[in-house]
């Protein structure tokens, strides 16, 4: 029998905690995939974030820490001044890296450090229960927002990468969103050249994905998706921001 | 060997380099300044890696990701910067990555002063973590044992897989003194990590398995398991890392109890209480947890009264009398807030409190 | 021996710094030794102060209750601080900046006119080192042989070309 298919090496062979509809097992798959068809997986370092992905080092099938909430960019400081010649990435969700991380993220960016950011952005906490997140769009209902987010009790959502495309050591900045086959596998192809900027040691990269959270957003996985793509596409551009010259 | 005058904060990072550090994270604060300028020309040099932190938040956790990696990891601040970095501490003890951190503490509350204190007595030996932590804090009272502290604390972070906090204060770090160096020890180069500490997150080709450092433990029974094992670790801890050293105990009326800054003017006191023909001693503990309660077992028949003599409203008193344990009267001087009494003053009012208990 | 040594002046004069040579001669003449500096937020023109504890003995304390040498490099210091100096100690006053005597007449003071010698050497910022050797003139604390090492360490290399000029003015007093 021919094999036409198998799961990445770089996901361990166990079931995710993750809800139905979450983005987060496609953007935990994607990564692995790419570091596997790298030969990386034996030499790279992880840091997972506080939120629902805090358990992705149950599912990544390489080395990893957790991290302090928000401060994962400054954890994956400490482990490049160790490993110079790693891989190391952060995989951080809205309210870790856009709230309570946010002096983290921007400082990663302004040293110009060498390592990759996953940024997932589903608009709304989800470990904790659907409490609004920076990221949270305006009239989105959240747990502490029940009547839906209003600009003048929590201003206008945070747009985090047109921020750090303003950074210059943020070098290669790019939003996918993970909605269709076709939008995934474009989104694989982003991670790639993620990898190879920081293999080359240029600078900051950041890749935000744009995701959804059916359960906090009271939503079908179904629909989650249809108002990724309408809703948050519509606020979050999604596009490349800053690609370094070569790539 | 020959020796060096040197300042507290310079020889603090010396010994930090001599012992092989691999990284420094720091931001700046006084009095404890010239540690991260210390460190930002000089680690270099030897191989390490100087960064300096956008807060003393991202100070500890690069601290974090750098020691979970396998590095000898060094970082210094002062009282409040020391408050920021609760919180790192406490989870870098909850997921048992060894790390040294320096407190050149000051006046205080709140943004207080930059004078010497040692109001970071409670914040040190209880610390703001949440959950049930243990960190070993030492206190130095002169630059040699600044070094010899710094040299050997790496060891013991890493024996005990633990932070180790050394508490100084704003005269220790500021003030020369000639030291003698200890050799320099090498950078354990990247490829040797994963066989001194099998447990670094190196990559999975360096080691068997998949390593994962981590803290979270959701279910109550483990978390409770893991919990028993640090305090494994502690028992340990609080055997073999009880340090002091005392003078005058089998014959003196007053026991001072002083740390850090306070026992060099409580060890001047005495010289004048001498003088004055009152014979006094002094414990002085050099590690504050585990609090060297033994030393009090050495106190003499002649004794009439302990003072805790501190930069506090009174902190260490707490556990000076838990030591003591009602055998003698325990009494306090003190001055707080950058204030720093002479050796006169302690003198004095050592008198006092001996003449209060007629 | 013991002496007690207070260095007061303004920041920017090198009081500190002769303050420390002197720390470091004692060091390299096997004496014990406690440098400590007075701190704060002013970086220029804020006082500056140390003290210095030369012993035959280990130093219980680096702060010290009262002085044998007070070395004023400025008018408030030797307002400031000439209380503190023992019956029968030393005042060194920089008269160049201080038109007073000391006001205790259980001392003895000293009056040297520090940055005015060393303008007239050519460079005015070396009156510290005229203030040095006028403190061995009258201390002998260490030995003014093992400042000369010092002073030729300090000014190698790249400021070599402020070496004789500092060592001239070292020599000023002592070679009276």
């Amino acid at each position: 029998m021919k094999t036409i298919f198998e799961p990445t090496k770089g996901m361990l062979p166990v079931d995710t905690s993750y809800c139905p509809g979450c983005s987060h097992g496609i953007a935990h798959r994607l990564i692995m995939e790419v570091l596997e068809e790298r030969g990386d997986l034996g030499r790279t370092i992880g840091v997972v974030p506080i939120g629902c992905s805090i358990n992705a080092h149950n599912f990544m099938n390489i080395d990893m820490c957790e991290s302090t909430h928000g401060r994962a960019p400054a954890i994956a400081t400490g482990i490049r001044r160790v490993h110079p010649d790693k891989v190391v990435f952060t995989y951080q969700g809205d309210g870790d890296l856009a709230s309570i991380g946010a002096g983290e993220i921007v400082h990663a960016a302004h040293r110009g450090e060498k390592f990759t950011t996953f940024f997932i952005n589903n608009a709304i906490y989800g470990m904790t229960g659907g409490q609004m997140a920076p990221t949270t769009l305006i009239g989105q209902r959240a747990t502490t927002a029940v009547d839906g987010r209003t600009v003048e009790q929590a201003g206008l959502p945070l747009r985090v990468c047109e921020m750090l495309a303003t950074i210059p050591g943020a070098v290669f900045v790019e939003r996918v969103i993970l909605n269709t086959p076709a939008n995934v596998r474009k989104a694989k192809k982003v991670i790639e050249k993620a990898f190879d900027i920081q293999e080359a040691r240029l600078g900051f990269t950041f890749i935000e994905f744009l995701s959804a959270c059916p359960t906090n957003w009271g939503m079908s996985p179904e629909d989650a998706l249809k108002w990724v793509a309408s809703d948050m596409a519509e606020y979050y551009p999604v596009q490349n921001f800053r690609t370094p010259e070569g790539f | 060997m020959s020796k060096v005058l040197m300042k507290g904060n310079e020889a603090f990072g010396e010994a930090a380099i001599r012992a092989g550090c691999k990284c420094y994270f720091g931001y700046p604060i006084t009095p404890q300044n010239e540690v991260p300028e210390y460190m930002s020309h000089e680690l270099p040099k030897a191989g390490g890696a100087f960064v300096q932190a956008e807060s003393e938040l991202a100070a500890v956790n690069m601290a974090y990701g750098a020691a979970a990696a396998g590095g000898r990891v060094f970082i210094s601040t002062s009282s409040p910067g020391l408050a920021l970095m609760q919180e790192g501490l406490g989870f870098i003890c909850s997921t048992e990555v060894p790390i040294v951190a320096l407190n050149v503490s000051r006046g205080g509350p709140g943004v207080g002063g930059i004078q010497p204190g040692q109001a970071d007595y409670f914040q040190a030996t209880r610390g703001g973590y949440n959950g049930d932590v243990k960190i070993p804090v030492f206190a130095p009272s002169g630059i040699q044992e600044c070094v010899d502290m710094i040299y050997e604390s790496f060891d013991i972070a890493e024996k005990y897989r633990n932070p180790v906090l050394i508490l100084a204060d704003g005269m220790i770090g500021q003030m020369m003194e000639p030291v003698e160096l200890p050799p320099q020890k090498e950078i354990t180069p990247v490829d040797k990590i994963s066989e001194k500490k099998p447990w670094a997150i190196t990559g999975t080709d360096n080691h068997e398995g998949r390593n994962v450092v981590f803290s979270l433990r959701l279910v109550p029974d483990v978390l409770e398991s893991h919990v028993e094992h640090m305090f494994e670790k502690y028992a340990e801890a609080e055997k073999e890392l009880v340090r002091y050293s005392s003078m005058n105990l089998e014959d003196a009326e007053i026991v001072f109890v002083a740390f850090g800054t306070m026992s060099r003017l409580c060890a001047e006191a005495i010289e004048i209480l001498e003088e004055r023909g009152i014979k006094a001693g002094l414990i002085r503990p050099i590690s504050l947890w585990p609090f060297p309660d033994k030393a009090f077992d050495e106190i003499g028949p002649k004794t009439k009264v302990v003072i805790s003599t501190e930069l506090s409203m009174g902190q260490m008193i707490q556990d000076v009398k838990a030591a003591v344990n009602g055998r003698f009267p325990v009494r306090l001087i003190h001055r707080t807030g950058g204030v720093v009494p002479s050796s006169l003053e302690i003198a004095d009012r050592a008198i006092k409190h001996l003449e209060g208990l007629k | 021996m013991k002496m007690k040594m207070f260095f007061a002046g303004s920041g920017g004069q090198g009081t500190l710094a002769i303050g420390q040579m002197i720390a470091k001669a004692a060091m390299e003449e096997g004496k014990e030794v406690t440098w400590l500096p007075s701190y704060g937020p002013e970086m220029r023109g804020g006082t500056a102060n140390c003290t210095v504890v030369v012993s035959d003995k280990p130093i219980s304390c680096p702060l010290i209750n009262e002085a044998d040498v007070l070395v004023a490099m400025n008018l408030p210091s030797l307002v400031k601080f000439e209380p503190m100096v023992v019956p029968d100690g030393l005042i060194m006053i920089n008269s160049s900046l201080v038109s007073i005597d000391t006001s205790r007449s259980d001392v003895k003071s000293v009056k040297v006119a520090a940055n005015d010698i060393a303008a007239e050497l050519g460079n005015e910022k070396a009156a510290n080192m005229i203030m040095l050797g006028a403190i061995l003139n009258e201390t002998h604390v260490v030995e003014p042989d093992t400042i000369r090492k010092e002073i030729e360490h300090m000014f190698s290399g790249r400021k070599e070309k402020f070496l004789a000029m500092n060592m001239q003015a070292f020599e000023h007093y002592l070679s009276k």
